[in-house]
């Protein structure tokens, strides 16, 4: 399994510089090959879940080589990036025949998925940053993508705090760099574990989490999310909300604290505080919008804030050296939700953009009754949003469960009550989506639209399914064991990982 | 203030002096840059700053002559052909190192088939081979966003 | 000493790139933050009486039982000059898109102050 890890990385990247050459004329044999390539990474995403591998670019040895590593917490992120990209990708086959440029877009498209395989897989800090600024770059061409004036803005606003994190991260990766004198994940985590962590370490992890913090939306440094996921074709939202934030954000500053750094209560109090704010500013936040698609970004950084705050309560936990169990049922409920939210955030994005598509309108006053109109839109939608509130038996309900009851053991009752309270607000919002997207008076100007079909129904409905069908991925014991319980024991074990790995032997 | 005896300004290029010594000095700039990739490998360079200098001989052709006669020269499809094609070439590269050797980006030339002599041009296995794709990437590229850049320009103002 | 120096040059590039109203300007400090990130990778390698790290054919003439070893005596470190080549690279390339973006935007808007391109509120 091993041997196919540059493929991830490798095949997206070709079809990248083949696409931009096919040009108009080829414009449909170009959505068919990037849709091919998205749903081969999709099943060799699929191929890799449960196992683990380390891939020698090379063959060089890993003090002087790059290495590709695939462990638990790489393959739930594999999954989670690959799935939502293919359904992405389905969607936009249809939705971006009203823009001129098609195979650019797709050209960047799968760019971007490129680079976040990339970041996922990566053994080696500089290698984290390259994909990092690949797929960053990317997805700031994106969102830009229309050229209107909203557009434009918005792209210049990403692109300026996305280069200030960019600029923050090398800095940090030099510090470690300098204190180290390795680059490789493996050993530094040895470096630091030996030696221990003096003062241009800290400064560097300090600058991580600056840096990781605003390339994940939390809340002092969000202030180009919800200006840029708006803006951006409906797609793109759905990939930008969905899993760039997630993967760019989340991910590494996880990979870095975890399993290079090591645990320590300061640093997930930090995280468990920027996880709480980012929940409550964003729920707050988000109630009072009236554009369909702010609103949805506002509850992106909201819903980050949960996955944030649940890593955050398993690093506090593990470093005071609590009972492991509560430990590994925070990181659980974290990263059940982060999972989670890239299916239905993503299908959100979808159906909003189905709906801007069919009326021409982005705004929620505006609508109304759309549900006769549009019904599979309005299915999904409200499927969607049911699960995002946490209501039984779809998918959001069992992490935020998870959440509440780790919170609830760990004896930290404030946190489960405010975790339950932006819950609330959260179906507050979404209820506020349906009554006047869906229900009520269809107006006038609005008589006439047709429900849209293709393979944007066929990406909503699978995305869909999904949403119902994931509560069982933390049910059902064996499927809970293969997919979730690695990527939570990678977490678990720290810095050690890598010597249980055998990678530090190569 | 203009001095007298001056032919044309801004977008349609320099003075007669400008014109004729860009002419003969944008074919040196040219082969200098593609001494830089070719011994990338054994002497400072390589790739991306031989190819950013044969970007620059195409921008001192735009500088001098006019934007339109550097887009007659390499006309924009082409460039963009060329882009994608040491891109290309790149990544076929790396995918030729798992079909001869078995590791991705292998230096298959050097361990098997053509190690060569230390130090001499033919030597290194797939770096100098690397060097060219990525020279061919980033001049075309470059002279792309350079092109596209001046685009908006207002002219003589 | 000199680090903290180029840290303060990193501090300056950031306040002009947030602080200041014209778009041109917000770029010009996005590239000052990145020429003191590379400065302190360049840095970093640096070794007193260090040579450059390129082996040339004078070095053979020594004997190449010895190069190596005169080559790790000698030279400075080459690994933060490959980083720094990447990081060059790579803000090339953003620095293209932004630049770009704000002629786009010129286009469109009419002006180069941020404070005025505020379609987008909420």
């Amino acid at each position: 399994m091993t041997k196919v890890l540059p493929a991830f990385v490798v095949i997206p990247l070709a079809t990248a510089f083949i696409l931009p050459v096919l040009g108009k004329k080829g414009k449909n044999v170009a959505t068919v090959l990037a849709n091919l390539v998205t749903i081969t990474l999709l099943v060799l995403a699929i191929a890799c879940i449960g196992k683990s591998g380390v891939y020698q670019v090379g063959n060089w040895s890993i003090r002087v080589g790059i290495i590709l590593v695939l462990d638990g917490l790489s393959s739930l992120m594999l999954l989670a990036i690959n799935l939502v990209s293919a359904a992405a990708m389905l969607f936009s086959a249809r939705y971006m025949e009203q823009y001129t440029a098609k195979s650019k877009y797709l050209s960047l498209f799968v760019l971007m998925v490129a680079g976040m395989n990339g970041v996922v897989l990566s053994g080696d800090l500089f290698n984290l940053f390259v994909f990092l600024e690949i797929a960053s770059l990317a997805s700031y061409a994106l969102v830009g993508f229309g050229c209107g004036e909203e557009e434009l803005e918005a792209s210049f606003k990403y692109m300026v705090l996305g280069s200030v994190a960019s600029s923050f991260i090398l800095f940090a990766i030099a510090l470690v760099y300098g204190n180290t004198a390795y680059l490789n994940m493996a050993c530094i985590a040895k470096a630091i574990q030996s030696s221990g962590l003096n003062a241009g370490l800290t400064f560097a992890l300090a600058l991580f989490i600056v840096g990781f913090g605003l390339k994940a939306a939390l809340v002092p440094f969000h202030a180009w999310l919800p200006d840029a996921h708006p803006s951006a074709p409906a797609p793109i939202s759905a990939m930008l909300s969905g899993i760039i934030i997630k993967t760019l954000g989340v991910y590494a500053l996880t990979r870095i604290v975890f399993n290079i750094f090591g645990v320590s209560v300061s640093v997930g109090w930090l995280l468990v505080t920027l996880g709480l704010l980012s929940m409550i500013a964003g729920a707050f936040l988000a109630i009072g919008q009236w554009d369909f698609k702010r609103l949805l970004a506002y509850s992106s950084i909201s819903q980050v804030g949960y996955v944030v705050l649940g890593i955050g309560l398993g690093a506090t936990l593990l470093a005071k050296k609590a009972n492991p169990a509560w430990a590994s049922l925070a990181l659980l409920g974290g990263l059940f939700h982060l999972v989670n939210h890239a299916v239905y955030k993503s299908l959100l994005f979808l159906t909003s953009g189905s709906v801007e598509m069919s009326t021409g309108t982005r705004q929620l006053k505006e609508m109304g009754g759309l549900a006769q109109r549009l019904p599979v839109t309005r299915t999904t939608c409200t499927v969607a949003s049911a699960s995002i509130a946490g209501i039984p038996p779809f998918s959001g309900f069992w992490s935020k469960l998870i959440l509440v009851i780790a919170a609830v053991q760990a004896g930290l009752y404030w946190i489960a009550a405010i975790l339950v309270f932006v819950s609330l607000c959260t179906l507050i919002m979404y209820l506020k989506v349906q009554r006047f997207a869906f229900l009520g008076e269809l107006p006038e100007n609005l008589r006439e639209i047709k429900e849209n079909k293709g393979t944007m129904l066929v990406a909503m409905v699978v995305l869909a399914l999904l949403c119902v069908v994931m509560g069982l991925l933390v049910i059902i014991p064996s499927l809970r064991d293969s997919i979730l319980k690695p990527a939570v024991d990678v977490l678990t074990v720290g810095p050690k990982h890598w010597e249980i790995a055998g990678i530090l032997k190569m | 203030m203009r001095p007298k005896g001056e032919i044309s300004h801004g977008v349609k290029g320099m003075t007669v002096i400008v014109k004729t010594v860009a002419s003969w000095v944008k074919v040196l700039i040219f082969l200098f840059g593609i001494n830089i990739v070719l011994f990338g490998h054994l002497t400072p360079g390589g790739g991306f700053a031989g190819g950013v200098i044969l970007a620059s001989s195409y921008v001192l052709l735009m500088l001098a002559f006019g934007r339109e006669f550097a887009e007659e020269n390499l006309p924009l499809p082409l460039a963009s052909k060329l882009d994608c094609l040491g891109a290309f070439m790149f990544a076929l590269i790396a995918v030729l190192g798992v079909v001869f050797g078995g590791s991705f980006f292998l230096n298959f030339l050097f361990q098997k088939y053509l190690p060569g002599h230390a130090l001499h041009l033919v030597s290194a296995g797939i770096i100098p081979l690397c060097n060219i794709a990525i020279g061919l990437k980033v001049g075309a590229s470059l002279f792309l966003v350079i092109l596209m850049l001046s685009v908006s320009c207002k002219g003589t103002e | 000493m000199l680090y903290a120096l180029c840290f303060l040059l990193f501090m300056v590039g950031l306040y002009c790139a947030v602080v200041k109203k014209n778009m041109v300007k917000i770029v010009i400090g996005l590239a000052i933050m990145e020429y003191a990130v590379n400065l302190f990778l360049i840095m970093l390698g640096y070794r007193a009486g260090g040579a450059a790290p390129i082996i040339d054919r004078t070095y053979l003439e020594v004997g190449t039982d010895k190069v190596a070893a005169n080559f790790i005596n000698t030279s400075v470190d080459p690994l933060p000059q490959a980083l720094v080549l990447t990081a060059i690279v790579i803000s090339l390339g953003s620095l293209a898109l932004i630049i770009s973006i704000c002629i786009r935007i010129y286009g469109k808007y009419g002006t180069f102050d941020i404070t005025e391109i505020r379609r987008l509120k909420g």
